[in-house]
């Protein structure tokens, strides 16, 4: 069962740096969902795989009888889960305002924070006289 | 005294909420920021003293002893670190009062400001490395908040770049933690002290070492892996750079020192092997990027890159005047930079740009904050006798004792670089007149805008001058600190035999 589990991180892993190899950076967000969902995982094969009853104690009893599953790993996870989906929430919305703003997805055109030396920014709209729009941003 | 150690923790979050609720009552907030922050300071204060005095103090959250629950911990590095997180965030606070536009107090600006320091001090008092891993988070996910408040296109820009790899880094640390787990079967760091002693197969031992290098490396920009600091650094309005300047790289390579020497000390000539030359070419590599810049803030982004290095240098070395060199440089470094990311808010102000060739003439205009942002340039370029100076010699010191005389070349050549930007600086911003060119010239800035800029600033460059002046107490200071780095019985003795 590790055995598959661990290939089943590397199989996620290699996809995620595939997808984070892009220059789009929708598909490095979603590669990097890939990544965090095998770390979840690689804590979860971590923690040993053993068929034991739930953590449970009994009533009336001051500790289990049986053999307990460890819990740990999966409050680990579970805490794990929770910070990754706010975190992954929070940078497609900026990914989504990014598009809106700066008209394109391709991390290399995305050149207004560090113009080339000399040359034109290449993401447009760079002297437009904007008005700053109030919206909130995704935070 | 386990109030002590929950405080620093448990105020800015309070503020954080109230802050937030009262966000729409016209300048409430920011008053309620500065206040909680003058508290803040004062339970940090209060907190190194108990540690000066007590050695190190451990707090068991919930009453579960040792190796099952979450511990708090401080010994003097964490302490003094909570300390300076404290200054900086007064300082930046009161600064935020003038630099911060009424639209991003409404956004909530306040709030996550309190919210970052809540989570910078949760990282530097945890004994935990799961616990560490959350405060991460929380402190990260302040800073994405901060970085692209506001929305202007360049700050997301920079956001993307910025959020991206810190996402990484936050992974990579996940995983090395999960096998670290399984590996040990424990993640309270006094207790993996010894656990990781105690496993077999020392190989994977070194390769969770590594994977916790590689993350602690990108929240600490060090060389190959810092892109994402001068990306996104020079984005957002100065009183939130200059407080990601002081603090969140910083809390990277404190987690680095810890890590590295209360942890994984098996293989040192490996992995402080690596350490040592990364810090060489992130010195190298930050002051050459610094040096071809011409924008103020970016010159400055690049220099915390350089400035990382050397305290990587301290920990890398793994001697004890060497760390007590990474503990002084930590010390003085945080008060400087975020000094000059503030100084440099003022420039603009000023002169109405950021590009070098764009501003000038400040001296003539204002000697005195040409005089405030003279101290602590030099001191960050170690010229005697401001703080800088006494931070290098320790650690160029300790590099010649163990005979890395390249090391120490290296470190002197970034030192002289330094002062090549540092002088770029000076000649274009406060020296050279003012180009007319962007039509509107020197702007004088209304005298409450100017009090609440300059004196935090003031405060700071004081404070790098007390430290420059007089060097031996900070330096005794440090020698404790890094002797209970070194030695970290005490650490592990408070954590597993102390009752809360």
């Amino acid at each position: 069962m590790e055995v598959a589990l661990a290939l089943i991180v590397g199989l996620l892993v290699a996809c995620s740096i595939y997808l984070m190899l892009s220059r789009n950076v929708l598909r490095f967000i979603f590669g990097l969902v890939l990544l965090s969902n095998s770390a979840n995982l690689t804590i979860f094969t971590a923690g040993r795989l053993t068929r034991a009853e739930p953590p449970l104690v009994p009533s009336g009893l001051p500790f289990p009888t049986e053999l307990v599953a460890n819990a740990l790993p999966q409050a680990l996870i579970l805490t794990a889960i929770v910070i990754g989906f706010g975190l992954f929430a929070f940078s497609l919305s900026l990914v989504f305002r990014a598009y809106r703003e700066l008209g394109t997805l391709d991390s290399d055109a995305m050149r207004l924070a560090e113009p080339r030396p000399g040359g034109e920014a290449e993401t447009e709209g760079r002297d437009a006289e904007q008005p700053e729009a109030p919206r909130s941003a995704a935070s | 005294m386990s109030w002590l150690l929950v405080a620093p923790i448990m105020l800015p979050i309070i503020v954080a909420i109230l802050v937030f609720l009262v966000r729409e009552k016209g300048g409430w907030g920011r008053w309620l920021s500065v206040v909680g922050c003058v508290l803040h300071l004062a339970v940090s204060i209060a907190l190194l003293l108990e540690v000066w005095k007590q050695g190190v103090i451990a707090a068991q959250m919930g009453g579960w002893p040792a190796p099952f629950g979450i511990t708090l911990v401080a010994d003097l590095f964490g302490a003094v670190m909570v300390l300076i997180a404290a200054i900086t965030g007064l300082a930046v606070a009161v600064y935020a009062l003038a630099d911060i536009d009424r639209r991003r107090e409404l956004l909530g600006y306040h709030a996550l400001f309190q919210c970052l320091l809540t989570g910078v001090c949760g990282a530097f008092l945890t004994g935990d490395l799961f616990n560490l891993y959350v405060w991460f988070e929380v402190m990260v996910i302040a800073s994405f908040g901060l970085l692209v408040l506001g929305g202007d296109k360049e700050q997301l820009d920079g956001g993307v770049k910025y959020v991206t790899l810190n996402l990484i880094s936050t992974v990579l640390f996940l995983a090395a933690i999960g096998m670290l787990y399984g590996v040990t079967g424990t993640l309270n760091m006094a207790d993996l002290h010894t656990a990781v002693g105690e496993v077999e197969n020392q190989g994977v031992v070194v390769m969770i070492a590594v994977l916790f290098m590689i993350a602690f490396g990108i929240k600490s920009a060090v060389f190959p892996l810092f892109f994402w600091l001068p990306a996104a650094y020079h984005t957002p309005p100065v009183a939130v750079s200059a407080v990601f300047a002081g603090l969140l790289t910083k809390v990277g390579v404190y987690a680095l020192i810890r890590v590295f020497t209360l942890i994984f000390t098996q293989d040192v000539d490996y992995t402080h092997g690596i350490l040592l030359a990364v810090a060489a070419f992130t010195m190298l590599t930050g002051v050459l990027g610094a040096a071809a810049q011409t924008e103020f803030r970016k010159i400055l982004s690049f220099h915390i890159i350089s400035q990382i290095g050397y305290m990587v240098l301290g920990l890398a070395l793994y001697t004890p005047l060497a760390l007590i060199g990474a503990v002084f440089y930590l010390v003085h470094h945080i008060i400087v930079k975020a000094n000059l990311f503030l100084v440099s808010g003022v420039a603009r102000r000023m002169t109405g740009s950021e590009s070098l060739s764009l501003s000038g003439g400040l001296y003539a205009a204002s000697p005195l904050l040409a005089i405030l942002f003279f101290i602590p340039a030099f001191s960050l370029a170690g010229f005697p006798p401001l703080s800088g100076f006494w931070a290098k010699y320790l650690l160029v010191k300790a590099s010649l004792d163990v005979g890395h005389y390249v090391i120490a070349a290296v470190a002197l050549v970034t030192g002289i670089l330094t002062v090549f930007s540092m002088t770029k600086i000076w000649a274009a911003v406060f020296w050279k007149p003012h180009p007319e060119t962007n039509g509107s010239g020197l702007v004088r800035l209304p005298r409450q805008e100017w009090l609440s800029l300059v004196l935090p600033i003031g405060f700071l460059a004081g404070l790098t001058l007390i430290i420059g002046f007089f060097p031996e107490p900070f330096y005794v200071f440090a020698e404790r600190a890094a002797n209970q780095l070194l030695d970290p019985s005490a650490y592990v003795a408070a954590v597993t035999g102390a009752d809360s």
